[in-house]
Order: structure tokens, then sequence, then C-alpha cells
């Protein structure tokens, strides 16, 4: 009984991660493209959410170890693989609640090697692999991604000199939403399969399945699904954030960092290096303000988002190792079952205190205040359209904390006080 | 340090990702400006020259711009750079599918 209810649990914590996993990585494909305009939010989010379903079904080499080089795979056990996954949507939701892109598998492994630590100490981790699958990766892969979006974006940008916008906008909207959806795609098989490896795990060591057992056809739709959903809600909060706050982007830039993102993702799982898509979209979008003539990079939102990737392994890891000792303390199905009502309570929190200020389709596209999106408002008239630019001004909250910034970051407005968050050029 | 960081590996992944992932876009912007035709006709704003593609540029405003009909040699560089961009494309997707990464 016991096991069942254990087997049960963690089968649905492990679709829940894959949900989050896919809801926070939505903006790594489509954030560029909801940005510029070339596809309507909604559209947007539903196109990457087929794609990422037919990826989870495209291919199938599931790799059936969690955090394989990571962890000794000796000593995960079922109330491992359970706290670790809590750790890793716990930081996954908190992640998406300060709209910060990170990366879900960090947050995954994270959470093991915490849950791993707390049940047989420092013995279980190996630290190698820790620093070079996931430490070394992290702080390579947004520096590679820059480069190759940097170059290709300035590319592009002297190419396209002297001709017609018009011509290039058309042209390049289909070459993002192109290579948008190739990013997309590739995370449904790339991801997916996580949760799909981490569910079979479970079906085997609860004796379910046996253990040459190939990944039963309920548990691929099931994490498609699952997947699939989670990337139509839309983590909005991080969409705005890749679209909007690191870089102004246009459709060349926003090109030129989507087929960064595909290539190098697809080619570094290709020679065996593998990178966070999360970071490597990242990078992409940071590169493509840096390769842009002209444009602004927000530095300071970059650096808030390199703080929470390093927090990362260690946050999801405490969360993981905490939720391990509750379950330790408590013990047995009582154990298993407190950790779980931690999840869905905390999970529960997060989304009420996202209420407070909403962020979705509505929205996404606001003007950036550097407040951390203080200027957004529930709902704004000429959002979310396709379409020329923001018509109207929006009317931000005129509250003191708001104005400062935004006159730093504008700089062309005259009295502060009177209208300066309306940023009157747009 | 050679245990933590895998040079061969990373060397490929750079050299081969800006190759990719920087030269499409550069294709695909040329395969564009190829399409748009020859710059130096396109400032003197030639009327009815060409009809589909856009009129306006916004760089400086209304500035209204004909654009005029490429040439073949320019519509076969067109087609070729595009071509190779979709080619890649394919090619991207077909490693996708046969679960190569």
């Amino acid at each position: 009984m016991t096991e069942t209810l254990l087997l049960a649990l963690v089968v649905v914590t492990a679709l829940a991660f894959d949900f989050t996993n896919g809801f926070h990585d939505t903006g790594n494909a489509m954030a560029t493209s909801i940005a510029t305009r070339a596809l309507k939010p909604k559209t947007a989010v539903a196109l990457s959410a087929v794609l990422n379903l037919v990826g989870a079904f495209l291919s199938l080499a599931v790799a059936a170890t969690i955090a394989k080089g990571i962890v000794d795979a000796g000593v995960i056990t079922l109330p491992v693989v359970l706290a670790g996954l809590v750790g890793g949507i716990v930081w996954n939701l908190l992640t998406w609640l300060l709209g910060i892109p990170s990366s879900s598998s960090h947050a995954l492994v994270g959470g093991m090697v915490g849950a791993v630590l707390a049940a047989v100490g420092t013995s279980g981790v190996l630290w190698t692999g820790v620093v070079s699958k996931v430490l070394v990766p992290a702080l390579l892969a947004p520096l590679i991604a820059i480069a190759v979006a940097g170059l290709g974006t300035w590319c592009v940008a002297k190419l396209t000199r002297g001709v017609p916008q018009d011509l290039t906008n058309r042209g390049f909207r289909w070459g993002q939403i192109g290579s948008a959806s190739l990013v997309s795609l590739a995370h449904g098989t790339n991801d997916a399969q996580k949760s799909m490896g981490i569910i079979l795990l479970a079906l085997i060591a609860g004796g379910a399945v046996p253990a040459d057992s190939n990944v039963p056809l309920w548990v691929i739709l099931s994490c498609a699904v699952a997947m699939a959903l989670g990337t139509y809600l839309g983590g909005w909060r991080v969409i705005r954030t890749l679209g909007k706050g690191l870089v102004e982007i246009d459709t060349r830039q926003g090109m030129a960092a989507e087929t960064s993102s595909a290539a190098v993702i697809l080619l570094s799982s290709h020679f065996g290096f593998s990178l966070s898509t999360t970071h490597v979209a990242t990078g992409s979008v940071l590169g493509s303000g840096v390769g842009m003539p002209g444009a602004k990079v927000r530095w300071s939102v970059a650096g808030r988002m390199f703080v929470a990737w390093g927090l990362t392994l260690p946050a999801a890891g405490l969360v993981g190792a905490l939720c391990q000792w509750l379950e330790s303390a408590i013990g047995g199905t009582f154990g298993v079952v407190a950790v779980f009502a931690v999840l869905v309570i905390s999970s529960a929190a997060i989304w009420l205190v996202s209420r407070r200020k909403p962020v979705d389709h509505t929205n996404v596209n606001e003007e950036w205040d550097e407040d951390k999106g203080a200027g957004i408002e529930p709902v704004a008239a000429t959002t979310g359209q396709a379409g020329g630019e923001r018509v109207g001004p929006v009317p931000a909250l005129a509250t003191a904390s708001s104005v400062g910034p935004a006159i730093e970051s504008v700089g062309t407005v005259g009295a502060p006080g009177a209208d300066a968050p309306s940023k009157g050029d747009n | 340090m050679s245990d933590f960081i895998e040079w061969g590996a990373l060397s490929q992944v750079l050299v081969a990702g800006v190759l990719v992932g920087a030269g499409i876009p550069a294709l695909f912007a040329l395969g564009l400006r190829l399409l748009a035709g020859p710059a130096r006709d396109r400032g003197d704003a030639v009327p009815g020259a060409g009809e589909a593609a856009g009129r306006r540029t916004s760089d400086d405003g209304a500035v209204a711009v004909a654009i005029p009909r490429p040439g073949p040699a320019r519509l076969a560089g067109a087609a070729l750079c595009l071509g190779l961009v979709v080619a890649a494309v394919a090619t991207g997707l077909f490693v996708v599918v046969s679960g190569g990464h």
C-alpha cells in the first residue's frame, strides 16, 4: 500500500515537474517572437506547445537515469527522488515568480544532489561530475551563445543595411518563427525525456514494470501532455524578461538569436557537450543585443539572472535536502505525504503571490521599467497584438519608486512627476 | 582542469556554432538583400519599378522607396542563399528526429 502510494506520488510529482519545465521554458523559444510581434502571444505559446508535444514523441532514446554521473545511482530511492523533484519544482516556481529564466534541469539536478546529500552525505555525490557537467557548462553556455548570436546579429545588421524595413521585417519574421519552432521541438525532445526517465525509473523501482521495460505509452503520453500544457499556459513572467527585459529586440535580432539557440543546442548535444537550453537561449538574446549596433543591453537585469543561475543548484538543493530530512524525520507513509503536502502548499502560496501582479498574454510586451516591471498594469489596451508599435501611452502607476528609474532609463523625459512614466516619445 | 572542461567538445561546439548559428542568419540576410535589388537604385526612389515589397524605409521617417525587381542573377543568388538556409533547417530537424542529440 505504502509502496503504491509512494509510486503514485512520485509519478504525479514528476509530471508536475514536467509541467513547470514546460511553462518555465516557453520563453526560451518564443520570447523573442512575442516581443517582436512576429507572433501573437497566444499563437506563439500554442505553436510552442504543439511542437513540444510533437517533440516528446519524436525521440525515445530515454536515458533512464537521473542526474547520471552527478549522484551515485546506487543511493537513489523513491523518497530521495520525490524530495529532489520537490526541490526542483519549488525553485522553478520561485524563479518564475521573479521572472528569471533559469535552467529547469539545473533545478532538478540541484534538488537531487540536495536530497542525496541529506540522505547519505557527501559520499553520494560525484563532485567532479557536478563541476564538469553542471557548473562549467553553466558558465560556458551563455558565453558561447553570446558570441554566436552576437556575431550573427552583427552580420545580419551589416547585410541588411539599406534594405527596406518592410522587406526585412517580413522575411525575418518567418525566419524567426522557423528558428523558434526548431528550439521548441528540440526542447520537447530533450526535456520531456527527463521526466519520462524519472517515471520509468520509479516504475521499475516500485516493481510496476520489469527492469528492462521500455517506456510505457501512457508515460510518454502523460509527459508530453504535461509539458505541452505547461508550455501553453506560458511562463509569461519569464517570457517578458527574455523578450523585453534584457534587450529591446527587433525581428532581425530575434531571428539571429533563435537560430543561434537552435544551432548551439543541437550542436552541443551532437558533440556530447550538453548545455542548458535556458542558458543558451538567454545568452543568445544577450548576444543579439551585443551584436546589434546601437542596441542597449540591460546588464543589471542580466546580472540578477546570473546570480539566480548561481543560486539554482544550492537553492534547489537546500529545498531537496529539507524535504529529505522532513521525510526521514517523520518517516514512512506520513513522511512522504508530508513532503507532498509541502509541495502543494508552497506551490499554491507562490501562485497566490503571483496573482498580485499578474503577467499574462495581455501585458507581456509592456514597456520594460527597470524597477522590475513596476509599471505593469494588469490590463493594457494595445498590447498582445501583432502589428505596429504600441499605440497609446500606458498609464503606469506614478509611484515614486518607478519614476526615478524611468527617468534614468529613458532620458528624454522633461519634468519628473508630471507624466514621466508614460515615456512621451512612444 | 582538463577533468572539468572537455576542451575538444567545447571548441567543436564553438566553431560549428559560429559557422551555423551565425552563418544561417547571415545567409538569410544576404538572400533578402539580394531580393531587395541593388542598393544604389533604391536610393533614387524609382517609382513603379517594384510593386510587391515594402515601399517605406522607416529608418528615417517616411521616405517612399520603391524596390526594383531583382535581376535574374540576384534572384538566383537569393534562391541559393535561402535554399541553403532551408536545407540547414531541414538538417536540424533531421537531427532532432533521429535523436542524434
